[in-house]
């Protein structure tokens, strides 16, 4: 059983509550971060924690804490990227829910450790009942002391406001959410500068994930060098996994890194396997944008080495026999599942949400939808397979931001597994075409 | 001062120069294409892709290489950055890609429209472009929208290069337009069917580096390289339009009025709308003489001129490359416009 640092208290009675939460020991955090540590000894902690930033690329949240610009007289802030939107990842929803003052707390240690007088959490629009939640939660810490002017009597102040996005998951993007937070249409912006010295309102910005944000008090509390005895490797601590598709228990798992994906998939602790007993197919391991994986190179690397919940080894291989981390987002298809479908389905998502600024994206994502649309309904041909391997290429790296990645990686790495089955129907489009089909083996092509 | 290598050249630049513009002082063909950044327009860029480069060493202290292509009229030099454009191989494929995104949903209605001889995306696709399309679907439409009586907005041409949107930002008082949409479906968009009515707007048609935004005072009148362009001038009362312009002539007739334009098609001096549309008798203005035109333009099809290279590079360069350059002038060539 591995431990649990973020959701250990997550199904007590009135959790999301002040005094409960406090109880449990909440705030412990900020009362040894204001009472006996410099803002760089808090910072200090995290960098060797090794935490790794929990909203998909996995940079390390310590260094991301050391670039920030420190100009004096200027105004710093700390935002909170709660813009959780990529399709099969629903953690942050559930900890924001669930437990409101973790964040809260982590958000009151992380500005004091980068010198924040004012902070945001930008949430997706679309949890407008989470929303209220925090803004209750914020109102209580307002009253306890724990926010406002001079919190704890240490001379430190802050300010803590909610801003909810308006349902576009390009604000997921970090430089985008500071425009869509400027009250700015929501395009992601020209890098360099990057936040670290120009973000919110022109001032050195941090943008974290809720995740990051909450791992924080753990380590302030329990230690940098504690918390990063956890996991394995460069990937430490605990990461919760938003495990869906077809699985037989599908929900959020904290788990320590460095759990074999097979056991994560099969071991009843965490998902219980495959539903109905059936065979699986494949797995997208960190959200819809991270390259689809067929069964054997998900539970084994292409070196045959048990593939592990980390960062390093889900990415072992590169992205010809790899994936990626991400956000967690674990999604299981089961081998009646039609790999097209889903990638033309994806497809759909990424051009509905491209933001429309740069040329290649703009363009490249409807174009994607358009010919993956043709395949899937039987209209396809042999030609196309190649052309949408070819658009993606197109648009992979050429892009202002990385939406143009995400849109390009899960056709490509589709059609490098998969293209059997997308050959499949191109050959046999009445079949392919029929409710509920998939490829299932050579035998249905014969 | 920052020294970059720009395609083999050395070029000396003053720190924060962008590669596209140290590029531009090198002149001639390696200058990379740009079809949404416009210098005199604050922010504007980044976003068409065009003008793709690789940076080959980052810079004298850290010489790694730039693990992507970076758009050159955002990027700033630093000093001993390499930097390869047309000698990598890389950047004019992806360069043929973005062509290709580019017209996807454009019309290619080029036969109709009065932007044609003098389009940024014609003369972009002439030049890196393939003569045929893989793409089958059918491409987006949007209906003409008329914002005011003088300038019409024909969206299915745009690019969305966003130059009109920072025009409306940084020239007019008022912005009543911007982007409304997102992904392929966005558009320029004046909210709620409003017109755009300041002494200003016209320029959004300088700016259009596609036929999208056109003069409805020009519209159909004539094909552009059929009139002779005139540099003239008048005293213009209205703030801040000093009355430089270029008029454009079929015979006695002044057929259209625009801003003057650089070589690389960037507005020198913003006009007012009097200027533009309200004065087209020649009487109205005092001539200066004909206006350069680029010598691969359609539009200086009966004057070329001589090519100008710059002597500063011809200089520093291998006398072989000289030679070359000499006997195979580049299509776009600095200078050249007075």
């Amino acid at each position: 059983m591995g431990r649990k640092l973020l959701t250990e208290h997550i199904n007590v009675e009135g959790i999301n509550t002040f005094e409960v939460y406090r109880k449990h020991g909440g705030y412990r955090s900020v009362e040894k971060a204001l009472k006996t540590m410099t803002p760089d000894e808090v910072t200090e902690e995290v960098k060797k924690s090794g935490l790794r930033g929990r909203g998909g690329a996995g940079f390390p949240a310590g260094m991301k804490w050391g670039f920030l610009a420190k100009p004096e007289g200027v105004p710093r802030y700390l935002v909170c990227n709660a813009d959780e939107s990529e399709p099969g990842t629903f953690k942050d929803r559930q900890l924001m829910s669930k437990l409101p003052h973790l964040l809260i707390e982590g958000m009151i240690t992380g500005s004091y450790a980068l010198g924040a007088r004012t902070s945001y959490i930008y949430i997706r629009g679309e949890l407008l009942y989470v929303l209220r939640i925090l803004e209750k939660a914020i109102a209580e810490a307002y009253a306890a002391g724990f926010l406002g002017e001079n919190i704890l009597g240490s001379g430190y102040s802050l300010d803590l406001h909610v801003h909810p996005g308006a349902g576009a998951y390009i604000c997921g993007e970090e430089t985008a959410l500071l425009e869509s937070l400027e009250g700015k249409r929501g395009n992601p912006r020209n890098k360099p500068p990057f936040p670290a010295v120009q973000g919110l309102y022109a001032r050195p910005t941090v943008v974290n994930n809720v995740e990051t944000i909450a791992a924080v008090p753990i380590i302030v509390n329990e230690g940098g060098d504690e918390y990063a005895k956890i996991g394995v490797g460069k990937s430490t601590g605990t990461k919760l996994i938003s495990a869906c598709g077809h699985v037989n228990k599908p929900g959020i798992y904290e788990i320590e890194l460095g759990v074999p994906v097979e056991e994560f998939i099969y071991s009843d602790e965490y998902c219980g396997g495959i539903w109905k007993g059936r065979d699986l197919k494949a797995v997208v391991a960190g959200g819809s944008s991270v390259p689809i994986l067929p069964k054997e190179l998900i539970l084994k690397t292409a070196a045959g080495e048990p593939r592990l919940m980390t960062y390093e080894s889900l990415s072992d291989g590169g992205f010809i026999t790899g994936t990626m981390l991400g956000s967690g987002g674990f999604i299981a298809m089961d081998e009646t599942t039609c790999i097209v479908k889903n990638t033309w389905n994806y497809s759909r998502f990424y051009h509905h949400e491209s933001c429309g600024q740069c040329s290649p994206c703009r363009e490249g994502t409807g174009w994607l939808e358009k010919v993956l649309h043709r395949l899937e309904h039987g209209h396809g041909s042999m030609h196309d397979i190649d052309l949408i391997v070819s658009v993606a290429k197109q648009i992979e790296g050429n892009t202002i931001c990385p939406l143009g990645e995400a849109a390009a990686w899960p056709v490509a790495a589709a059609v490098r597994h998969f293209r059997h089955e997308f050959e499949w129907h191109v050959k046999h489009p009445k079949e392919a075409t029929m409710p509920g089909a998939a490829y299932r083996g050579a035998a249905v092509l014969a | 001062m920052a020294k970059i290598t720009f395609d083999g050249i050395e070029v000396e630049v003053p720190d924060g120069t962008t590669i596209l513009n140290a590029a531009r002082q090198i002149g001639g063909g390696i200058v990379p294409p740009a079809m949404c950044y416009y210098t005199p327009l604050k922010g504007s860029g980044g976003k068409c892709r065009a003008c793709l480069v690789r940076v080959a060493a980052g810079s004298a202290k850290d010489p790694r290489p730039m693990p992507k292509l970076v758009a050159s009229c955002i990027t700033t030099v630093q000093d001993g950055m390499v930097v390869e454009n047309t000698t990598s191989q890389q950047v004019m494929d992806v360069r043929k890609g973005i062509v290709e995104m580019l017209l996807i949903n454009h019309p290619l209605d080029c036969p109709v429209c009065d932007q044609a001889g003098e389009c940024d995306l014609q003369d972009f696709a002439f030049e890196h472009g393939l003569s045929t399309t893989r793409y089958e679907e059918e491409r987006r439409t949007f209906e003409k929208i008329d914002i005011g009586p003088l300038i019409q907005l024909h969206m299915t041409r745009c690019i969305l290069c966003y130059r009109c949107v920072y025009v409306a930002d940084q020239l007019t008082p008022d912005r009543v337009h911007g982007v409304l949409g997102r992904g392929d479906a966005s558009e320029i968009g004046t909210y709620i069917e409003n017109i755009i009515d300041n002494e200003f707007s016209g320029n959004v048609i300088d700016v259009c580096p596609v036929g999208a935004l056109t003069d409805k005072t020009w519209r159909f009148k004539q094909r552009v390289w059929f009139t002779k362009p005139m540099n003239a001038h008048r005293d213009c009362a209205t703030d801040k339009c000093n009355g430089h312009v270029t008029l454009w002539y079929k015979g006695k007739d002044v057929l259209r009025v625009t801003a003057r334009k650089d070589e690389y098609g960037e507005v020198k001096e913003w006009i007012c709308n009097t200027c533009r549309f309200d004065k087209k008798e020649t009487s109205d203005w005092t001539l200066e003489g004909p206006a350069h035109i680029n010598r691969a333009s359609v539009i200086a099809q009966n004057h070329y001129e001589l090519p100008v290279l710059n002597q500063q590079v011809i200089a520093d360069l291998p006398e072989s490359t000289v030679r070359e350059l000499e006997q195979n002038p580049p299509l776009r060539l600095g200078g050249l416009n007075g």
